[in-house]
């Protein structure tokens, strides 16, 4: 099988595309865990999104209600999960997991009559520059805007982050909530906007999915992929930028598993699969054996209760 | 922050009763619910529920099926109660499930052509060492790097699915299988006892009965259990009495893992009989929330196996009647955590209505 240019520039494209759900996800997670908040709901409330993409896609015929319907689901959906965790104080990671055992059954239940629909063609843009300049037209030219949108998103949850005042109380809060608590933050309320941003991301990321990436929907089409978000915030040691970086990655151990195995690589496609887990682990090793280290790059206060008598 | 005429006051002790009643209210929330969600997507509420939770238990096959699941979800969930108790957040039992199931598995497979009383015992104590192997790496990485146990036990899930996967499709596969994901159906001595003709309920059951005894008397009775529950309360009193808080952390991972792992191979060498892709529905992860309605208590649990074994039951039931996907069973599962999750607010909290002027915070 050859190699040329051409193919290598299609096969760059389709990695991109892959990357997309785990770049909308992580980011909106990272939001959250930066605030202190470890959601463990993300595939729960990716499938939301992508049921509730598809189901408004068929029943209004418009992508951009789709589209925003998804995110305000997941926003919805999160919604349960904030309120038990900021107001009635329960453990994250329990809360988080109920959150994504009853999004997959909830949208199994709302999705049992769009089963077997076929998707509609989803805009993309740029397609003739696509076709015509090799090598970059099918990298840079030929997607849909969700995924310009993806990539240009860890530069603009970076920025938030490290140059706004938003950004610094989101860290403060995420770091150190009673200090921000006594510096007059309503640790509760940025906590809530957090968790919720996150899940309208989790939304998008699931709309990508069952609008753009395969039109259609199947029952827990999410199939791990937030499972695989969680792990890249923590590969990523909680920086957006290299959230980007993961998430090609991780995207790009999916697509070249199924070319591997074309070209008849030796190694075991499980493997490959396994590779993301694996690294999360080795990443995660090596970032707390060294206490300053998870010092710098943990919110220190990631799914710990905050609790203030009044 | 003065005079405030209501105010939430975290409770010193929680009330017993309170406790153990509030799963109950969980229970019956989720019943709601459930009727509620049933309602709006146009089915009779009454009649729905109905099927769920009624139909798959009134014959004594579907009785035998109830017990056959609750019997894994109590196992894992008796070992999950030792980490939870201790503040261990083992969140991985599916991939000790797994990886019990795989070593276990194994040893059947050396056996496949072979008959003797020795081989089932075999099996199953492989199966429980694999499922402890499994878990002592997150316990491992916890103790000596620091590591987040909740983030690492969850990756390895997906590992150890992945190398069941390998090994089915792979060097294990049925050579005379035509190429389909699963190993060899396992000789008859491989294979736990039935209990009764003609159903599928088998001696994995005694196991399981077996493990709430032993869990109970070693956390109510012995220097292991106190050390665990002060842990749990409080890990600076722990230290201060002394308590070797890292062995404890690998104890409470092993004795989680081994109940996993038998928990893996009662599936496959009760009803499934051989290894392929699918040998959990996730029980691994449902045991979580077993574990939690039966507040951790190993008779607690027991009755908590019960009822989310029914919500696996009545999805089933469900799909045939009313042709709604399996996957509902977890709407229940989820609405029951939640549920429970939330009336925990009245254990620890109670609401008072007085004047105060100090403003404390607390983690």
């Amino acid at each position: 099988m050859s190699l040329d240019i051409s193919f290598i520039g299609i096969l760059i494209g389709s990695i991109m595309a892959s990357s997309v759900p785990l770049i909308l996800a992580a980011s909106g997670e990272l939001i959250t865990e930066r605030s202190g908040v470890l959601n463990l709901g993300v595939e729960g409330m990716m499938i939301i999104g992508a049921i509730s993409g598809f189901a408004l896609m068929v029943i209004t015929d418009n992508l951009f209600i789709a589209i925003i319907g998804s995110m305000l689901s997941g926003v919805v959906i999160s919604l349960i999960f904030g309120f038990l965790t900021q107001s009635l104080l329960t453990n994250h990671v329990a809360t988080g997991l109920a959150l994504t055992i009853f999004g997959i059954g909830l949208s199994a239940m709302l999705g049992k009559d769009f089963v077997g629909i076929p998707g509609k063609d989803f805009p993309i843009l740029f397609s003739s520059l696509r076709e015509s300049i090799p090598f970059f037209g099918p990298i840079l030219f030929g997607h849909s805007i969700i995924l310009y949108f993806a990539f240009v998103l860890p530069f603009l949850t970076s920025y938030f982050l490290k140059k706004t005042k938003l950004g610094l109380i989101v860290r403060a809060v995420g770091d150190s909530p009673v200090s921000a608590s006594n510096q007059g933050i309503n640790v509760v309320l940025v906590r809530y906007c957090c968790i919720l941003y996150g899940g309208g991301m989790c939304g998008l990321a699931g709309a990508y999915l069952s609008l753009i990436y395969t039109p259609q929907w199947i029952e827990n089409m999410t199939a791990g992929r937030g499972w695989i978000a969680l792990a890249l915030v923590v590969f990523a040691t909680w920086s957006p930028i290299k959230v980007l970086i993961g998430a090609i990655i991780f995207g790009g151990i999916s697509i070249l598993q199924l070319h591997m195995q074309a070209v008849g690589f030796r190694i075991p496609v499980q493997f490959l699969i396994a590779l993301p887990y694996l690294m999360t682990i080795i990443v995660l090793v090596v970032i707390s054996r060294d206490s300053r280290k998870i010092k710098l790059n943990t919110p220190t206060s990631l799914g710990r209760i905050f609790y203030k008598e009044k | 922050m003065e005079d405030l005429l209501i105010r939430i006051e975290k409770r010193n002790d929680v009330p017993t009763t309170l406790y153990f009643f509030t799963p109950f209210i969980a229970i019956i929330l989720t019943i709601i619910g459930g009727g509620i969600i049933f309602y709006a997507l146009g089915f009779n509420p009454v009649e729905a529920l109905k099927f769920y939770f009624i139909t798959p238990i009134s014959n004594l096959y579907g009785l035998s099926e109830l017990l056959l699941k609750a019997t894994p979800l109590c196992l894992i969930a008796i070992g999950l109660s030792f980490c939870f108790k201790s503040n261990n957040w083992n969140i991985g039992a599916e991939g000790q499930l797994t990886f019990g199931a795989i070593v276990g598995g194994g040893v059947a497979l050396l056996f496949y052509n072979q008959d003797g009383f020795y081989i089932l015992p075999l099996i199953i104590i492989a199966g429980a060492i694999g499922g402890m192997i499994f878990a002592l790496i997150p316990a491992i990485l916890k103790t000596y790097f620091n590591t987040n146990e909740i983030l690492v036990s969850l990756m390895l899930v997906y590992v150890s699915k992945l190398i069941l996967d390998y090994l089915v499709v792979g060097p294990w596969s049925n050579p005379e299988g035509f190429n389909f994901p699963e190993t060899r159906q396992f000789s008859d001595s491989s294979r736990m006892p039935l209990l009764f003709e003609g159903l599928r309920i088998h001696a994995g059951i005694f196991i399981a009965l077996a493990a709430v005894l032993v869990s109970w008397f070693v956390l109510y009775k012995t220097y292991l259990g106190f050390q665990i529950k002060v842990s749990g309360l409080s890990l600076k009193t722990a230290k201060y009495a002394g308590f070797k808080g890292k062995t404890m952390i690998l104890i409470v991972f092993m004795i989680s893992g081994a109940c996993a792992g038998l928990a893996g191979v009662g599936e496959i060498t009760g009803p499934i009989g051989q290894l392929h892709r699918m040998i959990s529905p996730d029980y691994g992860f449902t045991a979580i929330i077993v574990a939690f309605l039966g507040r951790l208590n190993p008779f607690g649990i027991i009755f908590a196996s019960l009822v989310v074994s029914l919500t696996y039951l009545g999805a089933e039931t469900a799909q045939i009647f009313l042709q709604i996907p399996q996957y509902t069973g977890q709407v229940f599962q989820g609405m029951i955590l939640f549920f429970l999750l939330a009336s925990d607010y009245l254990l620890f909290f109670k609401i008072k209505f007085q004047n105060f002027s100090k403003n404390e915070l607390r983690h």
